[in-house]
């Protein structure tokens, strides 16, 4: 069952040209060093050194990205930044998958009445503009805890994925293999799980790999007017709050956290233009394009 | 020939992919007459739409019309044209009817739109002169209430009815020479004896000279005088209609035929060609034909045969030609023995 | 044609009924009330009081009622923090981010039209090539660091520009006409061009994919069989066909752009609906938050029913018949 999975996503690996290559390898890195930021970063992250010597350094061989207003180390805290960073993003990108998937799975299966009335209410969903309706959730619930961060995220971003997943569902109910399985007396649910996930599982991989990238500069953004994460977290987000408060003279402390988000997601959106090239357009309705990390995602329909 | 509108000589048009180079016309050869309709059959994969882009220079990157390569039209050669002037003889002089009707045409101009263009690229005719031009082509064709019919849009018309804007947009400027390729291969059979015959009747009206595209030898039969067999990027027979359907020489002609239902002909099964068409990044060795033709043996295994001529204006690329006691020994063709 | 819009129209009431009811009670769910405020100078009788008066003493379900009456017949509630009905809030300061979102609009698409044409046109060339990066980059910037940039250079260090507001705060009233003008002008020109910036960007990427998914078809070989010259041949019998998923793509880029407005309202201070949200939040004014929201879901309604008549009036196959 899975094999035509596997497959599908080796030869994606290999459509991919040479940009998309070095966007997934640098991103592979960006997630190695978040990983391994307590064994690669130099200091400690909230480790302020000699308050009065080090404060506000810029660059040097000893800190590379400087050091910020209270004396921490800039590169330290980037490191331990993207951890924040990508896992926020990461993770709420999976919750999205899952409800996604399960929504679309429930939608395009059931299909009839039921499928009418989830999908007005995906419209309506996909009517509120996902920053004001994040914003005023998280301001009306401030402060609020990661975990719900994470989940509020997630649970803005899986309409794509269950389209998707929708459309999937309703092509598959008229192939005649299903029609053919089910006058053999399988049930309908055994079915889709078994011929649909499969079949559905990369697409659903690419999509919620753009949204990652489309998270990262959401958080970032969100943190960045102070409703994000929050003290004593810090994220790329927060890190260019605090560059960008007291910025004349100390670039620094706001440039390197800037830098890292937007490579980020340059890389996540090279990547998802070879992704989408390679995938086969026709596989999704009315020309739909996987929504791509940026300020303005637009969802294609 | 004295004077031919289109002489081709040695043609090689080859695509550079990933996966090897593709010889899709690889050495043709071959003229039409003013006023001649000549049919040019054969199966997908042997060259044949690929030979009709290549005289018109629509060949795009990967491929490209190899040097060496001559097209004398009109006694000039296409292939050192400008890229302006040859757009000049695009729709104009040389005029192409594609095969499938409803993606040739743009879903959102209306036909009279795009009949009355051709006139308007290439005779700098008005609006409303090229409107009227356009109005005149439908009715040329047999489109009635042709005034309504122009202002509709393509998907607001049957298959038929598509193939004839197709050619009324062909005949505007009244081209020497008309490629058709596949015209009626998507429609319904009914409408493609029609189509035929409007062709014919065309042909006949302006003394348009036709080449005509096809896999389907009962069309051959019906509309053309003479016949060009390709296979393998090659042409392999080549003669007039009647020597092809009454002596065929060449074994992939004999299979095309008796692959075909014909009037007067008991048979209990009609007899298809084992194997498939090779891909063109490799041909076969020697006969590109060798593997599937039941007459085969060492010589067509390593040499390449040329083209011999079998009787007046009758060519056959086949050693049969000059070994025919071979005919006699049919047996399993070698991809048929596993 | 008609049935099309009215069974749009039916289907964007459905859905906005449905906005409102969820962004009410997500609202209303929140920890604390309008009048939970930290202010030791008020006791909590009179809080309660105001609470009474405003209803927030009902039950949630009766709340709701009401507010969907209301809703109904035009009112939208009481805003405390700007002390005037929320109906004159938004009319006051909606216009000023429509503004903005409509120029926005505009100036992208057209230029994002161009420059996708013009990169496939000329796709070979270096500057086509050129013009395909800066496009992926731009539209990889954050639009809260890209107003942030843009206001640091050109308000802080080349001062050319003002750096917030939407008029001088000072001098405006004594402005000439002409002047004035200009001074609204210079004040809208970062904002716009961030936003325009980021749209642009995402047009001209979505203009190209689109025109090279056009091109390998037959009928724009059937055109350059008929001796179409090649300009013609994209600007002209493809273009027409790439250009109908950009009808689609403005009305689905709206959310998108709402939220891009509400970075860019906070980062220069403009007074429009995204800065009167911040506000409005930072008191937990309800009827106002909720109101805004609700507009918010209301444009986007608005904007895609509009752009799915326009793309039915721009496709033939969906216009006749």
């Amino acid at each position: 069952m899975f094999t035509d999975a596997i497959d599908r996503t080796r030869r994606l690996l290999h459509g991919l040209g040479g940009p998309a290559r070095v966007a997934l390898v640098v991103l592979l890195c960006f997630y190695a060093l978040a990983l391994l930021a307590p064994v690669v970063a130099p200091y400690a992250p909230s480790q302020q050194l000699d308050i009065v010597a080090l404060k506000n350094q810029p660059p040097s061989f000893a800190h590379w990205f400087g050091t910020d207003r209270v004396s921490r180390d800039v590169l330290t805290r980037t490191l331990y930044g993207a951890r924040v960073s990508l896992s926020v993003a990461t993770l709420a990108m999976l919750v999205a998958a899952v409800v996604g998937t399960t929504y679309g799975l429930v939608a395009g299966t059931l299909g009839g009445a039921v499928d009418t009335v989830m999908m007005r209410f995906l419209d309506a969903l996909l009517a509120i503009p996902r920053v004001l309706l994040l914003i005023a959730i998280l301001a009306l619930w401030n402060p609020v805890p990661l975990s719900m961060l994470v989940l509020l995220l997630g649970l803005t971003g899986w309409f794509d994925v269950s389209r998707l997943v929708r459309a999937e569902a309703m092509a598959m109910r008229e192939r005649e293999f299903v029609v053919a399985a089910r006058s053999l007396g399988a049930r309908r649910g055994r079915i889709m799980l078994r011929h649909l996930l499969p079949n559905v599982l990369v697409p659903v991989i690419v999509t919620t790999t753009l949204g990652i990238g489309n998270v990262i500069v959401l958080e970032a953004g969100l943190s960045f007017i102070g409703i994000g994460v929050h003290e004593p977290t810090a994220s790329w987000g927060t890190m260019f709050q605090e560059g960008t408060a007291a910025f004349a003279g100390t670039w620094w402390a706001a440039l390197f956290p800037g830098i890292a988000i937007v490579v980020t997601v340059l890389c996540f959106n090279v990547l998802g233009d070879a992704l989408r090239a390679v995938l086969d357009p026709r596989h999704l309705p009315r020309s739909r394009i996987a929504a791509p990390a940026a300020t303005f995602a637009a969802v294609a329909e | 020939m004295n004077n031919p509108l289109l002489s081709v000589q040695g043609l090689r048009t080859y695509f550079y992919t990933g996966a090897g180079v593709a010889r899709a016309v690889d050495d043709v050869s071959f003229e039409i007459g003013a006023g001649e309709t000549v049919g040019l059959v054969g199966e997908s994969g042997c060259g044949k739409s690929v030979t009709a882009l290549s005289i018109l220079r629509l060949i795009a990157s990967p491929g490209r019309i190899e040097p060496g390569s001559r097209m004398l039209f009109e006694g000039r050669d296409l292939l050192a044209l400008s890229e302006e002037d040859m757009r000049h003889i695009r729709g104009n002089r040389i005029a192409m009817i594609f095969q499938e009707p409803m993606t040739a045409l743009n879903p959102v101009f209306t036909v009279g739109d795009q009949i009355a263009e051709v006139a308007r690229v290439h005779d700098g005719a008005s609006r409303r002169d090229a409107w009227n031009k356009a109005v005149e082509m439908l009715e040329l064709v047999g489109i009635p209430a042709p005034e309504e019919r122009a202002k509709e849009y393509p998907h607001q018309m049957s298959g038929g009815m598509r193939q004839r804007v197709v050619i009324a947009m062909a005949l505007v400027m009244k081209p020497a020479l008309v490629i058709a390729d596949e015209p009626t291969t998507a429609l319904d059979v009914t409408i493609q004896a029609q189509i035929i015959d409007l062709l014919k009747d065309l042909q006949q009206r302006f003394g348009t000279s036709i080449l005509l595209i096809t896999h389907d030898m009962g069309v051959v039969a019906e509309s053309v005088s003479r016949v060009i067999v390709m296979y393998g990027g090659e042409i392999v027979e080549q003669a007039t209609v009647d020597q092809l359907f009454a002596k065929p020489h060449h074994p992939y002609t004999e299979g095309l035929l008796s692959a075909m239902p014909r009037v007067g002909h008991e048979r209990e099964r009609l007899q298809t060609i084992p194997g498939t068409v090779p891909p063109p990044t490799s041909w076969p060795s020697g006969c590109r034909f060798h593997d599937r033709c039941p007459y085969a043996w060492e010589r067509t295994r390593v040499e390449h045969p040329p083209l011999y001529e079998v009787e007046a204006g009758h060519l056959s690329r086949c050693h049969l030609a000059q070994e025919p006691e071979r005919r006699l020994q049919p047996h399993t063709p070698l991809v048929a023995q596993s | 044609m008609r049935r099309f819009v009215a069974v749009r129209l039916l289907h964007a009431i459905v859905v906005l009924f449905l906005v409102t009811t969820i962004a009410f009670f997500l609202i209303h769910l929140a920890p604390g009330d309008p009048f939970s405020f930290e202010n030791a100078s008020i006791s909590s009788e009179v809080r309660n009081q105001w609470r009474a008066q405003f209803g927030y003493d009902r039950p949630l379900l009766e709340q709701y009622v009401r507010y969907l009456a209301s809703v109904a017949q035009g009112k939208l509630g009481y805003s405390h923090s700007m002390h005037v009905p929320v109906v004159e809030a938004l009319a006051l300061r909606l216009p000023r981010t429509l503004l903005l979102m409509g120029l926005a609009l505009i100036l992208s698409f057209a230029i994002g039209i161009r420059l996708g044409v013009f990169e496939v046109r000329y796709w070979s060339t270096r500057k086509a090539r050129a013009s395909n990066a800066a496009s992926l980059l731009v539209y990889s910037l954050p639009d809260f660091w890209l107003a942030l940039m843009l206001l640091l250079i050109f308000g802080y260090w080349l001062p050319i520009l003002p750096t917030g507001g939407m008029q001088d705060l000072v001098l405006h009233d004594y402005m000439t006409p002409s002047q004035a003008a200009w001074d609204r002008i210079k004040h809208m020109v970062l904002p716009l061009t961030t936003l325009t910036l980021l749209l642009g960007a995402a047009i001209t990427r979505y203009q190209r994919a689109s025109l090279l998914e056009v091109l390998p078809s037959d009928f724009v070989r059937t055109a350059r069989a008929k001796g179409v010259d090649e300009s013609r041949v994209i600007r002209r019998h493809a273009l027409r066909n790439a250009l109908l998923p950009m009808i689609t793509l403005a009305g689905l880029a709206l959310p998108a752009l709402i939220g891009g407005a509400l970075f860019v309202e906070r980062v220069y201070s403009w007074p429009g609906m995204g800065l009167m949200v911040f506000t409005a939040i930072g008191v937990r004014d309800y009827p106002l938050v909720l109101a805004s929201v609700i507009a918010g879901a209301v444009l986007v309604v608005v904007g895609n029913v509009l752009a799915d008549i326009g793309y039915a009036l721009a496709d033939p196959r969906v216009r006749v018949h």
